[in-house]
């Protein structure tokens, strides 16, 4: 018999989902990605100046604020032909880094772990247990006997009180909760004080951006704010010290805790590693250039077609043609309608004019479209960052891939293979190495910058110019959700065409011209559901992409609601 | 005493972005004291959980659909807040019930929070809010004034 279950989130918050899923023998044997929220930014964006883009799309979505603010900026540069001055990259590269670093530990401890940690469990924990366990692992200050009698204190007041507060509706005592009492105690320990270490990513930001969440320290050819006097708006060396010692604590979290969870989580889960791989075409871009033309760059990015890591082909540069020229997008399954017919376009002839049906499951069905990548989907994401980094021989990649994969090993007892990130639970583990990598990238522009303006260039602008006529460009930028690029035409200095192919919808896009289905819809294929009620294994596998923010969802049978879950 | 005023909504959706536009013309209208923070949130959560966390008192501006005429003020306060953030009546409050709720796990929840709802009209793609709501903008600045004098960190206006 096959059951049908709709998982709607009620918020109308950018990038918000809708997943249909059928079941058929405890399996998911079809699955459609819905995103529920038209983006109309585009149109907004029509005959503005160019250089007031960037604050605009930054308002795109409450979580990747930065993120569209330093690709649009970006994309108006590849335009003009503009070369930045290398203390911007500098700055900006802190910025993007300390912000996704920022948005992987939310993710993982606030937004994804109760898929897989169950609260109520940890209230019958022995402390004492906990914190030899977690001492075993890591030696972080944090893990001793004391912090974790202190924790389970503080959760039996909290549950006690009746105010689960962000753990309410968690799938507690559900089937597919596998961690001990001890390890979910930790969990909750480092939950705790992974809130503290967010906020060493967010000074950061708010110290080098001047504002958060909306940053102000970025313009067109480069950042706004001039280095080294002191002014209270401006970059000064004090400033510089605090962002250092930020720095310094949250790398600490990320390589003694976050790293150490995340194999922990993976080996007591390691059945996680044979679900939810889905599309393994991976496409990710290089990012945190250290020259002014954006041709040098800490990371690597490309193309890997078929999880084949020795097929890999690298993108090189700002403008990178092979990358430019991949790129399509399809409306034939989306609530849009283009011009000429439902071929599908390029970004820089994309058209924005919504065609709103119903939801058809062989028809349209989503507000996202459909792109690919020299005609097939492509997953985006820090899993197809961390395999282009192995399959480049990027060595932090390479480093920090190996300690998570050892230690989740260890605690397995038997080895995990690097395959094994092609997976759900490689999705989280892929988030952490790559933050292990970003927190090394922090570390190396606050010395490069700490250096130059050492030689006395403390220049952070080059001022644009517009032509008559028509130039375009596009930027991009691995984001933590993974690739996202801004397409623009510039005409006589006003925008005459803006699209934005951001990564959710690269991944939660519908099926495309060919009907084939994206990496959302693939990866949920055969993940097994021991209860259609409580769909928790749908939410881990969909949630090890990130999607944009903690959803509240409905679970829908027949078009009758039955249960209202909130999904952490 | 730490204030924090949190705008929030999203400014490409007219009526919705009303909190931003309370919070910007607040601090373009008015020199506030130094214990006053403001922060135009967006449509963020856990990101404004660093400025919010351990303040005094926290106040919201935010759209609220309570089924009043559009244009209509609603000031909550105490008891009320935590019905409303249950109840959902604006989008943004999953991340904002989420960044409270992480709070008062930490006991660094502010100790009063007061919301400034403000009914809106429409929901349509645009950076200017609709004719009906725009007209309320001055009452709504007047209205976080009105807290801070409450509290007793009055607002000065800025000489013209």
């Amino acid at each position: 018999m096959t059951k049908r279950i709709t998982i709607d989130p009620i918020t109308r918050i950018e990038g918000h989902l809708r997943i249909d899923v059928e079941v058929e023998g405890g399996k998911v044997s079809k699955a459609w990605s819905s995103g529920q929220m038209w983006r109309g930014v585009e149109l907004i964006l029509l005959g503005r100046d160019p250089r007031d883009a960037w604050a605009i799309t930054q308002r795109i979505c409450g979580v990747c604020t930065t993120v569209h603010a330093i690709t649009s900026v970006r994309a108006v540069e590849n335009a003009l032909n503009l070369e930045i001055p290398v203390n911007a990259q500098f700055i900006r590269n802190m910025i993007i880094s300390a912000h996704a670093i920022h948005d992987h530990i939310v993710h993982f401890y606030h937004l994804s772990a109760l898929d897989w940690v169950d609260v109520v469990s940890a209230l019958k924990a022995d402390p004492i247990k906990a914190a030899q366990l977690a001492e075993s692992l890591s030696d972080w200050p944090l893990n001793n006997k004391a912090v974790m009698t202190q924790t389970l204190e503080k959760l039996k007041t909290f549950v006690g009180s009746g105010q689960l507060g962000p753990f309410t509706n968690g799938y507690w005592g559900h089937p597919a909760m596998k961690l001990s009492p001890e390890v979910n105690l930790m969990a909750v320990a480092h939950y705790l004080q992974a809130l503290d270490a967010q906020r060493h990513a967010n000074k950061i930001v708010t110290l080098l951006g001047s504002k958060s969440p909306h940053i102000q320290n970025v313009a067109v050819g480069g950042v706004s704010n001039p280095i080294a006097t002191d002014s209270q708006s401006v970059l000064t060396i004090e400033r510089l010290l605090a962002v250092k010692e930020h720095i310094d604590a949250l790398s600490e979290f990320i390589r003694k805790v976050y790293l150490v969870d995340v194999s922990a989580i993976g080996a007591f889960y390691a059945d996680w590693t044979k679900y939810g791989a889905g599309v393994m075409n991976y496409l990710s871009a290089p990012d945190f250039p250290m020259d002014t033309k954006g041709t040098q760059f800490l990371t690597p990015g490309g193309y890997i077609p078929g999880g084949d890591l020795t097929k890999y082909k690298p993108i090189t540069a700002f403008g990178d043609a092979f990358l430019r020229d991949g790129v399509e997008e399809s409306v034939k399954h989306s609530w849009y309608t283009y011009k000429a017919g439902a071929k599908p376009l390029h970004p820089y002839v994309g058209e924005t004019t919504p065609n709103y049906t119903d939801f058809q499951d062989d028809g349209k069905y989503s507000w996202l479209k459909s792109p690919t990548f020299y005609g097939k989907r492509a997953q985006v994401g820090p899993l197809a960052n961390v395999l282009c980094g192995v399959a480049a021989g990027h060595q932090p990649t390479i480093t920090y891939a190996n300690k998570v994969l050892d230690t989740a090993s260890s605690l397995l007892g038997s080895k995990i293979p690097l395959a094994a990130l092609h997976s759900t639970i490689g999705r989280h583990a892929a988030r952490a190495v790559r933050s292990g990598v970003m927190s090394e990238v922090l570390t190396q522009n606050w010395q490069a910058l700490i250096d130059n303006i050492g030689k006395g260039d403390v220049k952070t602008f080059n001022k644009p110019t517009f032509p008559k006529g028509e130039v375009m460009g596009f930027g991009f930028h691995e984001a933590p959700r993974g690739l996202l690029s801004h397409w623009t035409v510039i005409r006589d200095g006003k925008i005459a065409n803006y699209q934005c192919v951001v990564p959710s919808t690269w991944n939660a896009g519908p099926r495309d011209e060919n009907d084939e289905i994206g990496p959302y819809e693939a990866s949920l294929m055969d993940n097994p559901i021991a209860d259609p009620e409580l769909p928790l294994e749908v939410l881990r596998t969909v949630h090890s992409f990130d999607p944009c923010l903690a959803c509240a969802v409905h679970v829908v049978e027949d078009n009758k609601e039955v249960v209202q879950v909130k999904a952490l | 005493m730490r204030v924090v005023i949190l705008g929030v909504g999203n400014t490409l959706l007219t009526d919705e972005g009303v909190g931003v536009h309370a919070v910007v013309a607040l601090t373009e209208g008015y020199d506030l004291p130094d214990e006053v923070e403001v922060i135009d949130g967006g449509t963020s959560g856990m990101d404004c959980l660093d400025q919010v966390s351990g303040a005094d008192v926290l106040v919201v501006a935010d759209c609220m659909r309570s089924g009043k005429p559009p244009g209509t003020i609603t000031r909550l306060d105490g008891d009320k807040i935590p019905a409303f953030f249950k109840t959902r009546l604006s989008p943004h409050q999953v991340g904002l019930s989420d960044m409270l709720g992480a709070l008062n796990f930490h006991d660094m929840l502010p100790k009063a929070i007061v919301l400034i709802g403000v009914e809106p009209l429409s929901f349509e793609l645009g950076m200017e809010l609709s004719p009906v709501v725009a007209p309320v903008l001055p009452a709504v600045v007047d209205a976080l004034v009105a807290e801070l004098s409450r509290i007793g960190l009055p607002a000065v206006p800025k000489a013209a």
